[in-house]
């Protein structure tokens, strides 16, 4: 276990697929701390920004680095993609994987399961098969699974993309109760309001470049560029 | 789970591991000796009096030569004289034993449009076939009756090569080539024991037989134990032994189907 | 038609007189198949669905050679197998010849590459579904073939049984390495030939039709075990 915060440093980070440039050149430090929103129109990058985080994108050019090794950092950290993948079991059977994967005992396996099952709801459909869930069933499930871990640093992907108002509280909650509990959010939305709610800090992309990073209660107040204003406004920007 | 899993593997393969049990001895012998039958009454028999286990290889004469050079077999059982002559020549086997002969009949259909029913010599009646230019299935596998089936179209002057496309070789065991030949209502010459037992007969009757030149020696060949040590020779002798016991003969000539006798012991006792 | 029909008589008369040579053999082709697809699924399993996540230099290459062997003949396997365990080929003291467990090496490589090429493309399309889920979380490569292999485990039934089907359906492999002894290494597919042979099509077919039964049962079976249709698809 990592003492205190993880901070993160990019350096020129580029990536390219098929040539053509996706993200990049970026230069940012970040300390994870509280929820930071990932915030800009389709197509500035956001998902590739998160995956060259979580380091699952292969960088093309320039470096990243975490304040721990980079192997370690993997391990305090959890990922949660745009579309919930579960796997073909029960839900207990999901929540366990990754447990079972670091070699956590069984007994400790079935508490933390037990326990998580209970925070998304979900206690009465242990059994149940994950693939039969609705979207927002899945989309917990992910979560729970992304959590039972307790990682440092928890990777959100547009966590409430199509679902209905009460399973986008319910996930809120979650998120909220975790951050109480140490885990710092690093997340995407579509979602302005969403991103009102939860966002400490917030992280401004267009055309795969950084263009503001700045405290919550700035950005929505007075952005510093006028991309980031008409954004706001919900113009469409390009 | 998994662990059931590996236990059942390995007591599947101990099971499937056969044990080589000294008291067995392979022999490869020919269809027309396995497909009449007669192989069902001596096994048990030389079972009951030698103890010895005969696991039977039927195959054609030409695989059942090579199973014995290659020394997958203890002895074989095969008639094909000249190439028995050359296995024992090159070595693979010790001596060679005649034991008793059946003979080979021409079959055809019952209309019999080369008329050789009357025929005096089987070369006769193969002339008529070969004239009238009626269907003819062949072996055409290299076994013992493909060679014999040559050698008659030799005697009559004829070669096979030249034919027509009225002269099929199928080039495939005895029961898939009298199959053939019923389908096609084709002349075929077979063994007789084989004749008398194919039960898809259709419309093929039997048309010609009786003349020498058909009669048809097995003889028996143990292999030499100087090429292979594996090799189970003392089976090998007991077996020669009751073949050409009393007993033996007794069991051959009394093998009859439809009251006919199939095979003549022949063997000197 | 009169055959077919005779056919079907022989195959009752067969299984209610409780003929023991058919329950031998049976249970003979049942020992060889079945041993047979265990060991051809301990190793294809494995294999397809490692070829499905890994990709490296030659991977298209042995995609396309795996695709092939599926079609070898099994004529041809069963010449090499019998060239190999001859006394006087390589492995030739070992004495396997004419056995059981010669069958079941003939039987494993005609049925490994169909099985494994049918898990490689099931295991393709979970793996898509699941990539990018075990990459995050950081799984060796072990223990992504487990997960792929625990949860594609229906599909992977259905790879095995078609390589069962195939592997108790053949005769031109066994015929030669097994010889089709009598008591020692007759099992349904020979005697199905050899009665051919014979010209007793009635008898023929009946074995053939109790063939067709055995299989069906035991897919039945192993569908049911699994509670396959119960569940639904996963």
């Amino acid at each position: 276990m990592v003492k205190g915060p993880l901070s993160v440093s990019l350096d020129s980070v580029v990536v390219r697929r098929d040539g053509k440039l996706v993200l990049g050149p970026l230069d940012l430090d970040m300390e994870t701390r509280g929820i930071t929103v990932v915030l800009g129109p389709n197509g500035a990058g956001k998902t590739t920004f998160l995956k060259v985080l979580h380091g699952v994108e292969r960088i093309s050019d320039g470096e990243m680095h975490w304040s721990v090794a980079n192997v370690q950092a993997r391990e305090e950290q959890a990922y949660v993609f745009q579309s919930p993948i579960v796997l073909r079991r029960s839900v207990a059977q999901n929540l366990a994987y990754p447990l079972k994967l670091i070699g956590t005992v069984k007994s400790e396996i079935s508490m933390r399961v037990s326990l998580w099952a209970r925070k998304i709801g979900l206690e009465d459909a242990l059994d149940f098969p994950a693939t039969r869930l609705s979207g927002g069933e899945k989309q917990k499930l992910a979560i729970g699974r992304a959590l039972i871990r307790m990682p440092k640093v928890l990777f959100l992907d547009e966590p409430c993309a199509n679902l209905d108002g009460r399973s986008i509280r319910e996930i809120e909650e979650l998120l909220h109760e975790a951050t109480l509990a140490g885990t710092s959010i690093i997340m995407t939305t579509h979602n302005l309001g969403q991103a009102k709610r939860l966002a400490d800090s917030v992280l401004f992309l267009l055309g795969g470049r950084l263009h503001e990073q700045s405290p919550a209660s700035v950005f929505f107040n007075i952005p510093s560029t006028s991309e980031a204003q008409s954004f706001l406004n919900g113009d469409i920007i390009e | 789970m998994i662990r059931t899993f590996f236990i059942f593997l390995l007591v599947m393969l101990l099971i499937s591991k056969a044990s080589a049990d000294p008291q067995t001895l392979r022999l490869a012998t020919t269809t027309s000796f396995n497909n009449s039958g007669l192989s069902d009454v001596l096994l048990p028999a030389i079972k009951s009096d030698i103890g010895i286990d005969v696991q039977l290889l039927v195959v054609g004469t030409g695989q059942a030569l090579r199973l014995g050079q290659a020394g997958d077999v203890d002895a074989i059982l095969v008639h094909s004289r000249e190439a028995e002559d050359v296995f024992i020549a090159d070595g693979f086997g010790t001596h060679r034993r005649e034991i008793m002969y059946n003979d080979f009949v021409l079959v055809g259909p019952s209309s019999d449009p080369a008329n050789i029913k009357g025929a005096q010599r089987a070369s006769e009646a193969l002339v008529s076939i070969a004239l009238s230019q009626s269907a003819f299935i062949s072996r055409g596998d290299d076994s013992g009756t493909h060679k014999k089936e040559l050698a008659l179209w030799a005697v009559a002057g004829l070669r096979p090569n030249n034919f027509g496309n009225w002269y099929k070789a199928v080039g495939a065991s005895m029961g898939s080539s009298l199959n053939s030949a019923s389908g096609l209502d084709a002349y075929i010459m077979a063994d007789r024991a084989s004749w008398l037992k194919f039960k898809n007969k259709g419309s093929l009757a039997l048309l010609f037989s009786g003349d020498a030149v058909l009669f048809n020696q097995y003889s028996y060949i143990p292999v030499n134990p100087e090429k292979h040590s594996h090799i189970n020779a003392d089976a090998a002798d007991l077996l020669e032994k009751w073949l050409l016991s009393k007993r033996a003969k007794t069991f051959i000539d009394s093998y009859k189907i439809d009251d006919e006798a199939l095979f003549i012991f022949n063997g000197s006792l | 038609m009169n055959e077919i029909f005779a056919g079907l008589q022989e195959a009752f008369r067969l299984i209610f007189t409780l003929d023991s040579d058919l329950i031998e053999i049976t249970l003979r082709s049942l020992q060889v198949s079945v041993t047979a697809l265990l060991i051809a699924s301990a190793l294809a399993l494995p294999l397809g669905t490692w070829l499905a996540i890994r990709r490296f230099r030659y991977r298209r290459f042995a995609i396309v050679v795996l695709n092939a062997l599926m079609g070898l003949p099994p004529v041809v396997v069963g010449l090499m197998v019998y060239l190999l365990f001859s006394r006087s080929g390589p492995f030739g003291v070992m004495g396997l010849l004419f056995t059981p467990t010669a069958m079941i090496v003939a039987q494993v490589i005609i049925i490994t590459p169909l099985i494994a090429s049918i898990t490689h493309q099931a295991m393709r399309e979970l793996w898509s579904e699941y990539h990018d889920l075990l990459i995050s979380l950081n799984t060796t490569s072990l223990q992504r073939i487990t997960a792929l292999i625990r949860d594609g485990r229906r599909t992977l039934m259905t790879a095995s049984l078609a390589g069962f089907g195939r592997g108790i359906g053949e005769v031109g492999a066994i015929m030669i390495v097994g010889g089709n002894i009598d008591h020692v290494t007759r099992v349904l597919t020979t005697a199905i030939a050899l009665e051919t042979g014979k010209g007793d099509f009635a008898l023929a077919l009946g074995l053939g039709f109790v063939l067709i039964a055995l299989t069906l049962l035991i897919n039945f079976a192993i569908h049911s075990l699994s509670r396959t249709e119960r569940d639904g698809t996963w």
